[in-house]
């Protein structure tokens, strides 16, 4: 029992920080569909400087590769006033192609001193909390909340829409440069091309099932982690064939978007903010 | 300083934004090349290679066809607002379909048709899954259908190794080689499955003529520019819906029979039957600008990119991930490309 609860909550941690990742970039209004390539490009950054140099700055990597990813998407999906949806899968092909062409070299290396993970999936934690007071109890959080929700009152009241949503996207991305970096250099200390699995979309459609709330993703969070691991249990000691337990979480994801379709949703998700309009 | 909508650009001024996020996309996918350790320009000649020769074009033709059928059904879907992912997805189970009628039910001259007839019709069955809870509980269709990819993918993996795992091979994951009745012609000694192809650009026709000179296809129109437009006018919103994501999926069902009766002539491992075709075809659909024809000419497009993957995969055993970044890539300059051309910058605040 104690063990599926830890194994449970070390398992959700990756979807947890992704997870926070894309729901920061949500709440100022920008869809991020991208997270499984940031996800995959950043484990890959993190595990080739862990290998080099130290799994601590590997960590680093990690994140700083995520942000920059932030950023790219935000030249598209904030300035250049793309469509978001567009632009998050075209980055999500991009950085599983190139992580898979780059990462070719490492595969099968093992990682000598892989991080602790019951160190990240604590810090992970903490930053759910850390979001949840960001955005109910700083003025960036309001400025962030108001741009999701009605951009164009914001920029009048003297916010630069433009400016938060590259902020949130880089911040998110850090957190979604971290769920990588803890896959590659904790949770599995090594790197294989797909090694992320479908575990960025399981984040997006977790912010849903969360209502954009960073305390609500951490239980829906430790819960897929619990599915995860019963799946990894149950294997083989029922006679159900082992494809249909690896299909549960992604049959999951549908029912609870089924489920939780009509939440609310901040109001300007996937608008681009053009001042003219 | 800052950016104002331009609703009107000059021809010269698109030209040239296509042009500068065309030559930074190859710039991009160059760094790529060189820390994969290849010198870029030959991975770009191996990239266009597949143009210099009859056997590099037949390639290229074949993997148009499921593009071309995948392409015109997502051009239609997208214009309608219902974003299909799952192609991929549908074209397994319109796999599964025409597996099902050529391994298990007594062939004959109907074995054909009615393989393209379950395959098609799975096809729209999976993404109407996804259609109905959209319409019913607002689940947002880009997630479901994409989780329903995975979904197909382990059905279809569980077949070829369970119940359905062929009675002579040993060590492989596929079924039993299709009966001659259930293979489709090819051209000569290529891949080409003609009449496949021959459906494919009868689909990009009727779906071009459906959504431009009949009274539905104005519906569809009208939902797609203006959702609210479209309420005030009492248009059954949700039967429109459907109606668009059912065509996409029966045309990623009947590319997938075309794929394993044409092609493989077994069903076979998901990542050996399509490679990557529903994902590839969004980029199709996307370039074509919601437009069925357009599609003719963006399909072979990407049918180019996926026979230059293969070259490079087999010239210097690269993985076959670089079709992604290749795809990406494109997809990222153009509609990088599309939106600063609609935008100018202003000197004043």
């Amino acid at each position: 029992m104690e063990e599926a609860l830890l194994r449970a909550v070390l398992f959700g941690t990756p979807i947890l920080l992704a997870s926070l990742g894309a729901l920061l970039s949500e709440r100022g209004g920008v869809v991020n569909l991208g997270v499984e390539g940031m996800m995959a490009l950043a484990a890959l950054a993190a595990f080739a400087v862990g290998l080099e140099a130290h799994p601590v700055l590997g960590v680093l990597a990690g994140v700083g590769v995520g942000s920059l990813l932030g950023l790219f998407l935000g030249v598209f999906a904030v300035s250049l006033r793309a469509n978001q949806f567009v632009a998050g899968l075209a980055l999500a092909a991009l950085g599983l192609g190139a992580s898979g062409l780059l990462g070719k070299r490492y595969e099968g290396v093992p990682l000598p001193n892989p991080l602790p993970e019951g160190v990240l999936a604590a810090l992970a934690l903490a930053l759910a909390f850390g979001l949840h007071l960001l955005f109910f109890r700083t003025r960036f959080g309001l400025y962030l909340r108001s741009v999701g929700e009605n951009p164009k009152a914001a920029d009048l009241f003297g916010v630069s829409v433009d400016g938060v949503r590259y902020g949130a996207l880089a911040l998110g991305g850090g957190l979604i440069g971290m769920a990588g970096a803890y896959l590659s250099l904790a949770y599995r200390p090594s790197w294989t091309d797909g090694m992320t699995s479908g575990l960025g979309w399981v984040a997006i459609a977790l912010v849903i099932l969360a209502a954009w709330q960073p305390l609500r993703a951490v239980f829906g969070a430790y819960l897929f982690g619990l599915l995860f691991f019963l799946q990894f249990r149950l294997q083989g000691s029922v006679p159900i064939p082992s494809e249909a337990f690896a299909a549960m979480p992604y049959l999951l994801v549908i029912l609870v978007l089924a489920l939780s379709g009509r939440a609310r949703a901040p109001k300007a998700l996937g608008q681009p903010f053009d001042r003219g309009r | 300083m800052r950016w104002e909508l331009e609703p009107n650009p000059t021809r010269g001024k698109v030209l040239g934004a296509y042009a500068l996020f065309l030559l930074l996309a190859l710039f991009l996918l160059g760094l790529i090349f060189l820390a994969y350790g290849v010198p870029p320009l030959k991975a770009y000649a191996l990239l266009f290679s597949p143009l210099t020769d009859t056997l590099g074009l037949a390639e290229v033709a074949r993997r148009t066809i499921p593009l071309l059928l995948i392409g015109s059904g997502l051009a239609l879907a997208f214009r309608v607002g219902f974003f299909n992912i799952g192609a991929e997805g549908q074209l397994l189970l319109g796999a599964v379909g025409a597996a099902y009628v050529a391994l298990f039910l007594p062939p004959g001259p109907w074995t054909l048709p009615l393989m393209f007839l379950l395959g098609g019709s799975l096809g729209a069955v999976w993404v109407g899954i996804a259609a109905w809870l959209r319409v019913r509980f607002g689940a947002n269709e880009i997630l479901t259908t994409l989780m329903q990819n995975y979904l197909a993918y382990y059905l279809v993996v569980y077949l070829v190794a369970g119940p359905w795992k062929g009675r002579q091979v040993f060590g492989f994951l596929y079924t039993d080689r299709f009966p001659p009745e259930a293979q489709l012609p090819r051209l000569g000694d290529t891949l080409v499955h003609w009449p496949t192809l021959v459906l494919g650009i009868a689909a990009a026709l009727l779906l071009q003529t459906l959504l431009f000179r009949t009274p539905l296809g104005f519906e569809w129109r009208i939902l797609g520019e203006n959702p609210k437009a479209a309420r005030y006018l009492g248009l059954k919103q949700g039967r429109l819906l459907l109606l668009a994501a059912l065509s996409s999926g029966l045309l990623a069902g009947l590319s997938g029979v075309g794929e394993v009766a044409g092609i493989h002539l077994r069903l076979l491992e998901p990542a050996q039957i399509s490679l990557g075709y529903g994902f590839t075809a969004i980029l199709v659909a996307w370039l074509a600008r919601g437009r069925p024809l357009g599609v003719l000419l963006t399909a072979p497009l990407l049918g180019l990119v996926l026979a230059g993957g293969d070259a490079l995969k087999l010239a210097l055993s690269m993985p076959f991930r670089v079709v992604d970044v290749v795809a990406g890539l494109l997809l990222l300059s153009f509609i990088g490309a599309e939106a600063l051309s609609r935008h100018r910058l202003v000197w004043r605040r």
